[in-house]
């Protein structure tokens, strides 16, 4: 292939990815420079190359370039290795990095090596077992890999190795899908209702609430792997509990229970599965949606005490509650759904303009609100462990789908799944110690 | 408001034209002249009934009350007060419950579509709170009543309209308890 034609290719195949949504109301979004990496041609490694390359993509911290398989990228002169990386030519294109596939232990593992195209060295060569087709439980390893390499080239860990769960409108069951939209999976039981579904901070657990028929409205907590269930203190004896979340310790949870004054939030001692404490006074109508700082020492909460639901904060054994988020008496629309940052400095949460939900971001520090989408519905936000992404509901695309929206350059993906989705919730970085 | 202002000319109408069927529980302010008597022949009397067995004839009164228990009741958009309009469905209810002393019943909360999906399971519940409250002030014993909250889970009109979200925003009501007393009370 020529130097033109390559040029071509590369302006060609960066085309689509520097096309950004239109979402944008008042938004200062900052695109900065983002560096260009190549995917080099490896045979029989399409798989490889697709995943890790469109996980790199959905970073939003490169422009990512798929060289075809066209050149035969095995010599048998120099013993089937991989020709030496021309620097020069990738160089010439802008691009600063290149990473490198090959079959290793007869194609039961995988080496990569991270071309530095601006220092012309190797930065890292590793070779790690792998299923190369890509299918099954082998994906969270190259979702893995794809994060190891985002992190080796920008310091920034990726946000690959993670799944989303949310509701399936319909079936009203919670289903889980990977970041990447494979492997969608029905998690709770059949033909019960279960709404607003929250990862246990380790990946391991999950909670949500469910409606029965007869009455009772518990909150439960189910075993990812095998599916073990158990029913929290106190929500299996009757009334609707609701919005369950799970402390960054793992330790406690907090949820909401109606009662007859209005609706309280509480907070269970999941480590002994007792000891329920109240941290919500009953005498206001609404108190519901806690979501915990990071560090377990506050919880945010949606509150109408002052008539129109807004954004609250309180410490987590409930003293010191107060607004959190401005708005406008009169004038701002209702706000719910908050999501904390998992690095604490962000909290996201959907509110009510002209009749549509839209996303906003409060920044805990300059405490500045800045609003995220602007057209139809968007709302039920869950931030991705980057605390840069966020998961939600939007109907932008007709029916109601998941959607994730990156807060640097506003690019926005769907995350298609077969049915109408709602109350999305992203889990940590799963299954590794990295 | 507007409600007063149609009420007095209705009544009068209601009671200038035919006599009423039946007590509405309106209040009418200004007394308004009876009606001069109506010359009504009196109507002949119905032909004996067929004897019917008891049991047929409690379980068809039992039904008719147990529906008179599940007539829901319905609200504007993003509210929880029972309308007027709704209030005479609560005073039988609350009447019905008063000579049933065995009967329990539980008030599901439902509401449309739109607004927070999470939201508006608060909401169903303000709303069936609101019933329940009604019926208290009638004189019914809270432990009687449960209350339940399907946010918009459960819609009764499942399509995306004006009329379908009306329909919706409603409480329903199930007889949990006593259920065999009903009919067997004259």
């Amino acid at each position: 292939m020529t130097r033109c034609s390559l040029l071509l290719l590369l302006v060609f195949l960066a085309g689509p990815l520097s096309a950004q949504d239109p979402v944008r109301v008042g938004i200062d979004y900052r695109p900065g420079i983002r560096p260009r990496v190549v995917i080099l041609p490896a045979a029989g490694l399409d798989s490889v190359r697709a995943i890790v390359g469109r996980d790199l993509d959905y970073t939003d911290r490169f422009e990512v370039v798929q060289l075809p398989n066209a050149e035969p990228t095995a010599n048998p002169l120099l013993g089937g290795q991989a020709p030496p990386v021309n620097y020069e030519l990738y160089r010439s294109l802008s691009a600063s990095w290149a990473v490198q596939f090959e079959r290793a232990s007869g194609g039961m593992a995988l080496t990569v090596r991270l071309h530095d195209l601006t220092a012309d060295v190797v930065r890292r060569d590793t070779t790690m077992v792998a299923d190369l087709s890509g299918a099954g439980e082998g994906r969270m390893d190259l979702h893995r890999l794809s994060d190891a390499l985002t992190e080796w080239i920008s310091g920034q860990r990726g946000i690959a190795a993670t799944r989303m769960l949310y509701v399936e409108r319909g079936s009203q069951r919670i289903h889980r899908v990977d970041s990447d939209g494979h492997a969608v999976v029905p998690m709770s039981p059949g033909g019960v209702t279960a709404l607003s579904p929250q990862w246990s901070p380790d990946g391991t657990r999950f909670t949500y609430h469910i409606l029965g028929d007869d009455g009772q409205s518990p909150v439960l907590i189910q075993d990812v792997v095998g599916g073990a269930r158990r029913t929290v203190p106190t929500t299996g004896d009757g009334g609707n509990h609701l919005t369950p979340a799970f402390s960054p310790d793992g330790q406690s949870l907090a949820f909401t229970r109606l009662t007859d004054q209005g609706s309280a939030i509480f907070r269970a001692d999941i480590a002994r599965m007792c000891c329920v404490d109240r941290l919500t006074a009953a005498r206001y109508p609404a108190n519901l949606s806690p979501t915990w700082s990071p560090d377990g020492r506050r919880i945010a909460f949606v509150s109408n005490r002052s008539g129109v639901p807004q954004i609250y904060v309180m410490s987590a054994d409930g003293t010191d509650q107060e607004l959190l988020v401005p708005y406008d008496f009169g004038a701002t629309g209702a706000s719910y759904a908050p999501d904390w940052s998992p690095d604490g400095t962000m909290i996201v949460f959907h509110r009510d303009v002209s009749g549509s939900p839209q996303l906003f971001v409060y920044t805990v520090g300059s405490r500045q609100v800045r609003q995220l989408t602007s057209q139809g519905r968007n709302e039920d936000p869950s931030w991705a462990p980057d605390s840069r992404h966020i998961v939600y509901i939007s109907d932008r695309t007709g029916r109601r789908q998941l959607h994730v929206i990156d807060l640097e350059t506003a690019r926005v993906r769907q995350v298609p799944t077969p049915g109408v989705a709602r109350l999305p919730a992203w889990s940590s970085l799963l299954g590794g110690s990295r | 408001m507007r409600l007063r202002q149609f009420a007095l000319p209705l009544v009068a109408i209601l009671l200038a034209g035919t006599a009423c069927k039946k007590n509405e529980p309106m209040v009418v302010p200004t007394p308004v002249p009876p009606p001069a008597p109506a010359a009504t022949p009196t109507p002949a009397p119905p032909p004996a009934p067929p004897a019917v067995d008891p049991n047929v004839a409690i379980e068809r009164r039992r039904a008719e009350l147990i529906n008179t228990l599940a007539q829901e009741v319905f609200f504007d958009f993003d509210k929880f007060d029972i309308r007027p309009q709704d209030m005479a469905v609560l005073d039988a209810k609350a009447a019905l419950l008063a000579s049933h002393s065995q009967v329990r019943i539980r008030i599901a909360g439902h509401a449309d579509e739109r607004g927070s999906d999470e939201y508006n399971l608060v909401l169903g519940n303000q709303r069936a709170l609101a019933a329940k409250a009604y019926l208290e002030r009638k004189g019914i014993a809270g432990s009687r009543i449960d209350v339940i909250s399907y946010g918009e889970e459960r819609p009764a009109d499942p399509s995306s309209t004006e009329a379908a979200w009306a329909r919706n925003r409603r409480d329903a009501f199930e007889v949990i308890a006593g259920r065999e007393q009903l009919g067997t009370i004259r």
